[in-house]
């Protein structure tokens, strides 16, 4: 989609005046069946996801994945070389198992690490980031996002986009400044 | 400094005549009724203004300590470990003791912001960021010590379980080598802790930024957050699971430093109950250094609003429970000295009081750890910061003489008489100690120069008006008797 002036349309916003507005709006855009569209706020709104039809996040599927590789790592590193490759009888303690025990530290501190990497850059790549471009910057008022700003977009490339209705649900749900968001 | 008021909140005062039982009002956490804007403008102008005439003489200073500390450091490992006091019997002195200071100052950074956080205690949003901050100065200060008494630095790598030509490896049984995993896995999770933390504020500072190189530098590391809720979902999970993560993390390290000791066989140190007078003990020490840090920066920033009377009370109150934890841990050892019957065990607890260093433990232990914080039994003191103050600087120096007292005092008089002595300190060993203050307040100076020191994202979901269900006043919501809303 364009405008008269040629610009692609990324999609239309608009600016709530609280966290409660934009809560009650959302639930009004995802009742009326809208799939790509998002809020932006300074801060996280508690139960938007569920005013948004979100489910809860799967990111902590690929926390356990991490912790375990982590488990399996400091189970190879310790077993490894204290077993196999560089075996040691120091303080009376042989190679058995009655002696692993030992061997728990280090096993819990590289599942820690190993989750908290996986929890790090899953967050980064499950949202899309580093992503230093985006159409929604081309919108002057959104630098109020991260201050005290509560924003809805529903984008174009919803199927059930349409410009009057979008703005037209907008409007009725309490948008402020509704403005066509251009793609560049 | 307004410290020693309270505030009622109006809640309280009015409408209370009515006969629908209220719930009990709490005291807000940020006060004055402070708006999302103004919590912005509040704290990124601590970093948007010019710096104070006060920053640039403090970090002077600190850089002079500091540069003076990496000289001693530098000479030491020129010339090599006998530049400092170390010597039979006593072969972990002061650079152990610094470490392990320095490691459970860190401690009370993580507890606000992962412990606290599990168990709901909103108040820690004021002041999680600093302190978390202040941790991962600590662990660097902390790292410099065992780094650098292994005498040849350069072959530090040998530390790490890497594949060398030698065939040699290290002895996954010993806990110094727990120690290496535990302080590198604690310093890398707190800083992917604090980092995410602070995305939503880099990009606040991004899309305020004026010159150009500002709004790149900030930008890229904000990577191009947009506030959007798409991506709170994910990151409320990952911040959720880091502090999960991060709480029996912050457990272990000090378990595991204080299993340096208890594995060992010298009298004092080889006890079951040091993990948790250790872990105790470094939230302890923790608590008083976040203190020492925000009582100043607080008053400096005009930061009332945020870190009000309300937190001091609150972290004087962990201050009160976690020294109590450490004295009962301090009188149980000299019950158990005398209850086993061990004459080195019985000796060594005589030595500690009554030995040549005695006064260390009536005074750091005793007076500094124990009898100090007794004051904080008293609202009116936890309201005053001034004795806030006075104790957290009791308990700084008392934890540190409490290092020195369990390390240097387990070692210098040991099974054989004939090779007791006493240690004593070179100027290389002082000036060291000295210069990772140095260190630490130079980080922390350039943090509050070049970021926001309070978590702005996380105070703003503590305001009312936050909550979705909050009715502001254009929108006619109407609580009826009953209590129930009605629009």
């Amino acid at each position: 989609m364009r405008t008269p002036s040629g610009n692609r349309v990324y999609g239309i916003g608009a600016e709530y005046p609280s966290a409660a507005s934009l809560y009650e709006a959302a639930k009004r855009v995802r009742d009326a069946g809208f799939k790509r569209w998002d809020v932006h706020s300074p801060f996280p709104i508690h139960g938007m996801d569920d005013a948004m039809g979100l489910g809860k996040s799967w990111l902590s599927a690929a926390v356990l994945i991490g912790g375990c590789t982590g488990l399996l790592t400091a189970a190879l590193l310790t077993f490894g070389p204290s077993w196999f490759i560089y075996p040691l009888v120091v303080h009376g303690k042989p190679i058995d198992w009655k002696t692993v025990p030992a061997f728990f530290p280090i096993m819990f501190e590289l599942t820690v690490l190993f989750s908290a990497f996986t929890a790090f850059f899953a967050m980064l790549i499950m949202n899309g980031l580093p992503r230093w471009y985006h159409p929604i910057f081309n919108w002057d008022r959104f630098s109020r996002a991260t201050n005290d700003g509560f924003f809805l977009v529903i984008e174009a490339r919803d199927p059930r986009f349409t410009e009057g209705e979008a703005q037209q649900l907008l409007e009725q749900s309490g948008g402020r400044h509704i403005t066509v968001v251009h793609e560049d | 400094m307004n410290g020693a008021t309270t505030t009622v909140p109006d809640v309280i005062r009015g409408e209370a005549s009515s006969s629908v039982e209220k719930p009990l009002s709490r005291v807000p956490l940020v006060l004055n009724k402070r708006n999302f804007s103004w919590i912005t403008e509040r704290i990124t102008g601590v970093i948007e203004g010019p710096a104070p005439r006060w920053w640039w003489v403090s970090f002077a200073v600190s850089t002079m300590v500091a540069a003076i500390g990496l000289f001693c450091l530098g000479y030491q490992i020129s010339t090599g470990v006998g530049t400092w006091g170390l010597n039979h019997p006593v072969g972990w002195a002061w650079d152990i003791t610094n470490f392990v200071f320095w490691i459970g100052i860190g401690h009370a950074g993580t507890l606000i912001s992962a412990i606290l956080f599990l168990l709901r205690q909103k108040w820690r949003t004021s002041i999680n960021r600093a302190a978390e901050a202040m941790t991962l100065f600590a662990v660097i200060c902390a790292a410099i010590f065992p780094g650098v008494h292994v005498g040849r630095v350069w072959m530090a790598w040998f530390m790490a379980p890497l594949p060398n030509n030698y065939g040699i490896w290290p002895n996954f049984r010993s806990p110094l080598l727990w120690d290496v995993f535990a302080v590198s896995t604690y310093f890398s999770v707190s800083v992917l802790f604090w980092y995410t933390g602070l995305i939503p504020d880099l990009a606040t500072l991004r899309d305020r930024a004026t010159s150009k190189i500002k709004k790149l530098l900030y930008g890229i590391f904000a990577v191009g957050w947009r506030g959007s809720n798409r991506n709170w979902r994910h990151y409320e999970m990952a911040y959720l699971l880091l502090a999960g993560l991060s709480t029996p993390l912050v457990l272990s390290v000090h378990s595991v430093v204080s299993f340096d000791f208890a594995t060992s066989v010298i009298p004092t140190w080889h006890s079951t109950i040091f993990p948790p007078y250790f872990v105790a003990g470094a939230i302890f020490g923790g608590f008083a250094m976040v203190l020492t840090l925000l009582i100043p920066a607080r008053a400096i920033y005009k930061l009332h609003d945020v870190i009000t009377p309300q937190h001091v009370d609150k972290m004087a109150k962990i201050i009160l429970l976690t020294g109590s934890i450490v004295s009962y841990a301090y009188a149980m050892e000299f019950f158990v000295a005398w209850y086993s019957g061990n004459q080195y065990e019985k000796y060594a607890f005589y030595n500690r009081i009554l030995g040549p260093y005695w006064w260390y433990w009536w005074v750091g232990m005793l007076f500094c750890n124990f009898l100090a914080p007794q004051l904080f039994w008293f609202k009116r003191f936890r309201f005053n910061v001034y004795v806030v103050y006075f104790v957290c600087m009791c308990v700084n120096a008392g934890m540190w003489f409490e290092r020195f007292i369990i390390i240097v005092g387990g070692l210098h008089r040991d099974f054989l008489p004939s090779s007791w002595g006493m240690f004593h300190p070179t100027w290389v060993d002082i000036w060291t100690f000295v210069g990772t203050f140095g260190i630490f307040l130079s980080l922390f100076l350039l943090f509050i120069r070049f970021l926001p020191m309070i978590a702005m994202s996380e105070v703003k979901i503590v305001l009312p008006e936050a909550d979705p269900h909050h009715a502001s006043p254009g929108e006619h919501h109407v609580v009826a008797a009953g209590g129930k809303e009605r629009t």
